[in-house]
């Protein structure tokens, strides 16, 4: 619709609400500090993770016994490890692999768990007890318990590793968008679409998902920290990808049984878990204080 | 009051009859024959059709999952596929190693977070606040079992403070105190950010609120509001979160039992699942499950009875 402006003789353009909140928030956000430091730092280990195995020029699984436990040189930026293999190599060809655990991991669990709470939240009744039950369940399993028990079964693999840490993810979201839903629900504007004849899928998908998207945004990017951190430790314990993958919870593994002659074998896997995990947070605090409608007063 | 906890209890029988479900059915997530697993690959078929028999195996799931359950009931978890012991007399050699490092672990959570998170809402938007906020994002987004490794490495056996601590226990806990001290440092970090951070939350929202105003209005010294009035609010939603870390640490003990040698729960589940001995994985995950899930019961009744609030509404 093009509105009049109150000067006379020009015209304003059109205003599209959703934009404008989406304007509205880079713009909150790029005042937070933190939020884009934590930004640049997703990007950078983004990039690194795309192109960089592409640029390093070191195999990162090739044995070199006679380098190998070497400390930090120019050459080898983070030192070599047990099989003289580079461990700055190995932590960039890695990356490639917390981000893959990290994002499809969190993608499985958000969309099994969005699903399940906007139709628990929307249809409620019976349906709501029995999903919300479920979830109860799966939350019963405490921290890396319910994954551990999943990938134990299942063997270790990056796949299993994906779904393992993915159905660990699910209560977390079904929760949230539940919340969110039942909230939204209740609106007069969803009475009207109601009325209009609108069929259930079309007012969740259209009209009930634009508006819980904040909340499933915020835990998307909190709960790709918590999953690589998860993962990180299953690989640890020996449950994800087999060697000589260069995961790096599997790398801080290997490492362990050298750390008094060289210590840095467990040092830097563990910083980079703790940089990636790090900036997924920060940028996630940020991204939820933008979005919190109580922050924009 | 007394309806509530009767209630409370009512609600957690589904939730563990779920969990125990949800465990039993693990069994059929193993690829393979579980008959097969526990007689060994190079075992005759008769011996395989023996255990499958012994076991019911050849039952239908439910009729099998009654069975499970009522053998649960009596303290029987199965017998250890490695061993042959029961399983229940396996975890009960480990049960409270487990629960005993988590517990110190909840304390020092907690006598950490607290601190910090009052100190942060008191100085809030001063460095002091800016300072806890990282150092506790730093403690969120570290893995405890690199963080352990760290400590071992610095106060164990590196060059910083060779020795210092002893690091490694053979059984249970000893006398030695100073071994408790790195893997509750190491498993309670973690928690000790998420309480500061929670703390700090709850006592800016409390702060922020009507009766502190007034409170303040009346002439009150700043302590007094705060340590008086606030904190007391303030605290009420931290415990859930203290619940929550507690069941939390059950399962970070996997990680830390590893690291440190410790024999408790933990890491006899990693030793049962490299050795895949399934029986001893669902004991443990059932027992740590059901012990989560009692803590939570226990949280959401404290809750209550501090929260009147709930009450009047």
């Amino acid at each position: 619709m093009v509105q009049q402006s109150p000067v006379a003789g020009t015209i304003r353009k059109p205003v599209n609400p959703r934009v404008e909140s989406y304007k509205n928030l880079w713009r909150r956000l790029r005042k937070n500090k933190a939020a884009v430091v934590g930004g640049l730092l997703i990007l950078v280990f983004l990039v690194a993770g795309i192109i960089g195995p592409y640029l390093t020029t070191q195999d990162p699984n090739l044995p070199q016994i006679s380098i190998k436990l070497q400390g930090p040189s120019a050459e080898h930026w983070f030192g070599t490890d047990n099989y003289g293999r580079d461990i700055f190599t190995r932590i960039i060809h890695g990356m490639g692999i917390t981000m893959t655990v990290g994002f499809f991991s969190v993608a499985l669990g958000g969309i099994i768990g969005v699903f399940l709470g906007i139709v628990s939240g929307y249809y409620g009744g019976k349906l709501d007890t029995v999903i919300m039950r479920i979830m109860d369940i799966l939350l019963a399993f405490p921290g890396i318990l319910l994954a551990l028990a999943i990938v134990s079964v299942l063997g270790g693999s990056l796949t299993n590793l994906i779904i393992a840490v993915g159905v660990f993810s699910v209560p977390a979201f079904a929760r949230i968008v539940r919340g969110s839903t039942l909230s939204v629900r209740r609106l007069e504007y969803i009475d009207a679409v109601k009325a209009l004849g609108a069929s259930d899928a079309r007012i969740i998908f259209k009209h009930i998902l634009p508006n819980v998207m904040s909340p499933i945004i915020v835990q998307l990017t909190l709960r790709i920290a918590t999953a690589v951190l998860t993962a990180s430790g299953l690989s640890f314990l020996g449950l994800g990808a087999p060697p000589p993958t260069p995961e790096w919870g599997a790398m801080l593994s290997e490492g362990r049984a050298y750390m008094q002659q060289a210590p840095h074998l467990v040092l830097f896997p563990g910083l980079m878990i703790v940089l990636f995990v790090l900036a997924f947070n920060i940028f996630g605090d940020g991204l939820r204080d933008a979005l919190d409608p109580k922050m924009n007063k | 009051m007394t309806k509530f906890i009767i209630r409370r209890l009512l609600q957690t029988i589904p939730v563990l009859i779920g969990v125990s479900i949800l465990v039993f059915s693990l069994m059929y997530l193993i690829p393979g024959d579980p008959a097969q697993m526990i007689a060994g690959e190079a075992a005759s078929p008769q011996t395989v059709e023996q255990i499958r028999e012994k076991l019911g195996l050849n039952e239908p799931p439910p009729k099998q999952y009654l069975k499970y359950m009522s053998n649960i009931i009596q303290g029987d978890l199965g017998n250890s596929i490695r061993s042959g012991r029961p399983v229940a007399d396996e975890i009960k050699a480990r049960f409270w190693v487990t629960v005993e490092l988590s517990f110190y672990a909840t304390i020092l959570a907690v006598f950490i977070g607290l601190i910090a998170g009052i100190v942060s809402a008191v100085k809030h938007y001063t460095w002091s606040d800016v300072t806890i906020m990282i150092v506790a994002l730093f403690g969120l987004s570290m893995p405890n079992f690199w963080f352990g490794l760290m400590l071992i490495q610095w106060f164990a056996i590196g060059s910083w403070m060779p020795d210092w601590m002893p690091q490694m226990r053979a059984s249970g806990w000893g006398d030695d105190w100073k071994q408790v001290i790195l893997p509750v440092v190491t498993l309670g970090t973690g928690g000790a950010a998420i309480i500061a951070r929670m703390t700090r939350a709850s006592m800016l929202e409390v702060v922020g609120q009507d009766y502190i105003r007034t409170a303040r209005a009346k002439g009150m010294g700043e302590r007094v509001v705060i340590y008086r009035h606030a904190l007391k609010n303030a605290l009420i939603p931290v415990i859930t979160v203290v619940g929550l870390e507690f069941g939390g640490f059950l399962g970070g003990a996997v990680l830390t039992e590893t690291i440190f040698a410790i024999n408790g729960m933990g890491r006899l589940t990693i030793d049962a699942i490299r050795t895949r001995d399934f029986p001893i994985v669902q004991g443990t995950v059932l027992i740590i499950s059901f012990l989560f899930v009692f803590v939570n019961l226990l949280v959401d009744i404290s809750y209550r009875l501090l929260n009147k609030r709930i009450d009047l509404n």
